[in-house]
């Protein structure tokens, strides 16, 4: 197999600088720039916990601790700028956080990287609780329920970033992002990044080769944290607050969900999914009161059917395309199509004449029809997309096992 | 004195209802190596549904009902997801219970709301049963206690003293050759996961109706039981079972004792600074993370819990 050289591998890169450039001008409202702001801080996130959940196979349930710690750092840096007079630029500040979330996860990982697999998961969310609990009981240092906040307009003026509004602060979240993102990818070319690879895949044997996992885990995590700091630092940058709520299970598990959701199997991945969850929290919240049973559903499907994620969806979907023919594709795709619309329409539907009877809401209009639960059209439209659908994924299977027949008995 | 027996009778009784849910999370662990992270779901699922029901027919018929309605339920869970995700390794197994939590979370908060229902002990067990230094005990307290010692003698009797028990605890470390011998074995596994979560089921009738029902019930206690399960060790019933005493008394005690840490090290004859955040926190306010703090300690200094094996 032939690598691609290196220029080559710089061109999704130059890529991504482009559109980076190109979003603020695309999409200029003051709503679009504040929403891919937090796209920005909460793909870094993503990408530093897929560095433990992807390349390592660690899962965690308390990654949040790492971003909390270092939104902490980071706004009790910026509020010194302002009461000590620092001689800081503002837009440096998230790298204090990635020093905290380092710090947090040296000491941290000390003990918790003894131990891989179930164990593991289990310290990170104890340690996540302890950490949360202590937010709330140490006022001095996270300010009890309303936080702490700071004023990023204070202090030296780095190339003319005033960081008055949205617009401005975008730059600098973009800077991070891209920075981070490339630093991170630059981390799995390394032997390190590698070793992690070999951990994930078969401990047994990397230590056969003399290295030892633990060290190889601990080594993972530190960074892991660093970064998850850096996005708690470009958070608190962002909002200029940061509430003790930032190291609770809520944010540990949205990581989680971002994470899998974009597929944790390619390095791209996280981004797709801290893309989705934050769309889907703040546009699809405005419609529905369901929107995190959504979210949970859609989570708990890929698990079971699709552990690659969007980013595994995708690839496989590009493998397909390479080594078929159209009039092979294009049936696949359409039954494919048809089930997955069906299935997804009918079953949204059939939940949205539910709660929205359970909430007495409005009902949902949708394609010039009422679907109140007191309309029989609505229920028998949505029950019967859904045992359409049924009835199509029910027909991939058989043709699946007629042409694994087929196959063999050639 | 008085606060001393009353401390200690809550603890106990505290302890019961973590055991109640450990228990089922220790078998479920050992026989399919997966800590069901649902599992906290499950005990709310059952005080939800017993409160359902409850409000029809009446608490004794939820009582019996919502536990196997719950076990039911956590035997399809084990037949159409688990068994299917199983085959991608512990980590897809673990995030597939961990997203199940998040979906049943979110279906109780749309069904029954997100703020907590009214749900009661039975007016024959709210009055007082007895009292004790002038202060009373109330009836459904004891009867919470005798439903988890009821529960603890039963599943001891079926594992132990059963063909049933007899398969199951063979399952538990030779599948392959319980297989082979003509048994079922996901059959028991279906069974086994059921049986967990009717158990959790159980508890949650009762915890439900003794402490709140709301969709932040299997939050506040979930981490608290895997605490349990890891401090004590990994699949060992009676390390879980010593586990839940210590961190019920435990949580309990430091509750009702109304000193701060600076009280704490004058007893020593040191005194921090008087005005010093540390050394204003109470015992109290530390009890919530008081568990977690022992997880840390067990794990530093006894990485297998208090009963586990050595890992391999």
């Amino acid at each position: 197999m032939r690598h691609p050289s290196t220029l080559a591998r710089m061109i999704p890169w130059a890529a991504l600088a482009l559109v980076l450039v190109a979003l603020p001008f695309i999409f200029p409202s003051r709503t679009a720039l504040t929403l891919m702001n937090v796209i920005g801080i909460n793909a870094v996130f993503a990408l530093s916990y897929n560095m433990l959940l992807g390349q390592t196979g660690m899962l965690s349930f308390g990654h949040a601790v790492y971003y909390g710690l270092g939104g902490f750092a980071t706004i009790h840096l910026i509020a010194a700028i302002k009461s000590m007079g620092l001689p800081i630029p503002a837009p440096l500040t998230p790298l204090m956080g990635f020093m905290g979330g380092m710090l947090a996860g040296a000491i941290i990982g000390s003990f918790s990287c003894r131990r891989a697999g179930t164990p593991f998961a289990m310290i990170s969310l104890g340690v996540g609780e302890l950490i949360a609990a202590a937010g709330l009981m140490f006022r001095g240092l996270f300010g009890g329920e309303e936080g702490v906040s700071g004023d990023r307009t204070a202090g030296p003026i780095l190339l003319g970033l005033k960081l008055g509004g949205p617009f401005q602060v975008y730059w600098v979240i973009a800077v991070w992002f891209f920075i981070a993102a490339f630093a991170m990818w630059a981390f799995t070319r390394t032997p390190l990044g590698r070793l992690a690879n070999a951990v994930r895949d078969n401990p047994d044997r990397v230590e056969f080769i003399g290295f030892d996992p633990q060290r190889v885990r601990y080594l993972v995590f530190m960074i892991s944290g660093g970064f998850a700091g850096l996005a708690g630092g470009m958070a608190a940058l962002n909002f200029e607050i940061i509430t003790p709520e930032s190291l609770s299970a809520f944010p540990s598990a949205a990581v989680l969900i971002s994470t899998f959701i974009g597929g944790v199997t390619l390095f791209y991945g996280p981004i797709i999914g801290a893309l989705f969850l934050t769309l889907m929290s703040s546009m699809l919240s405005d419609y529905t009161q369901a929107w995190q049973f959504y979210v949970g559903g859609v989570f708990v499907l890929m698990v079971m059917f699709a552990p690659g994620g969007f980013a595994g969806m995708v690839e496989k979907a590009r493998f397909k395309f390479l080594y078929n023919s159209w009039d092979w594709i294009l049936p696949r795709l359409a039954r494919g199509a048809g089930a997955a619309v069906a299935l997804g329409l009918g079953a949204m539907l059939l939940i949205e004449i539910i709660v929205r009877w359970r909430f007495s809401g409005r009902p949902l209009r949708f394609l010039g029809l009422e679907f109140s639960h007191q309309s029989i059209l609505a229920w028998i439209l949505a029950l019967g997309l859904v045992a359409l659908g049924l009835w199509i994924v029910r027909m991939i299977r058989a043709s699946g096992s007629e042409e694994l027949k087929g196959s063999a008995v050639r | 004195m008085v606060a001393f027996v009353f401390t200690l009778l809550n603890g106990v009784l505290y302890g019961l209802l973590l055991f109640m849910l450990s228990s089922g999370l220790t078998l479920i662990f050992s026989m399919m190596g997966v800590l069901n992270f649902a599992h906290a779901s499950f005990y709310m699922l059952g005080a939800y549904l017993a409160y359902a029901i409850g409000s029809a027919t009446g608490f004794w018929v939820a009582l019996f009902l919502a536990p196997v309605l719950v076990g039911l339920l956590g035997a399809v869970v084990e037949r159409f997801g688990l068994r299917k995700v199983h085959e991608n390794g512990h980590v897809a197994e673990l995030l597939f219970t961990f997203g199940l939590a998040f979906v049943i979370e979110e279906i109780v908060k749309l069904v029954w709301g997100k703020t907590p229902v009214p749900f009661r002990p039975p007016p024959e067990l709210a009055q007082p049963l007895f009292s004790l230094f002038g202060a009373t005990y109330p009836a459904f307290r004891v009867f919470m206690m005798v439903v988890a010692v009821a529960m603890l003698v039963g599943l001891w009797l079926m594992l132990k003293k059963t063909r049933l028990g007899l398969m199951v605890q063979a399952a538990l470390t030779h599948p392959h050759m319980v297989g082979a011998l003509g048994h079922n074995v996901p059959l028991i596994f279906m069974g086994v996961f059921g049986v967990g979560c009717a158990l959790a089921g159980l508890a949650g009738v009762v915890g439900g109706a003794l402490f709140v029902t709301d969709p932040a019930m299997a939050l506040a206690l979930g981490p608290i039981v895997f605490v349990v399960v890891v401090v004590g060790g990994m699949g060992s019933l009676a390390g879980a079972f010593i586990a839940s005493l210590i961190i019920g008394l435990m949580q309990t005690a430091a509750v009702s004792v109304d000193a701060s840490i600076g009280d704490f090290f004058r007893l020593f004859g040191v005194t921090l600074a008087p005005g010093g955040e540390v050394a204003r926190i109470t015992l109290a306010q530390v009890a919530p993370m008081l568990p977690f703090l022992l997880l840390i300690l067990i794990l530093i200094f006894r990485p297998r819990g208090l009963m586990g094996v050595r890992e391999g």
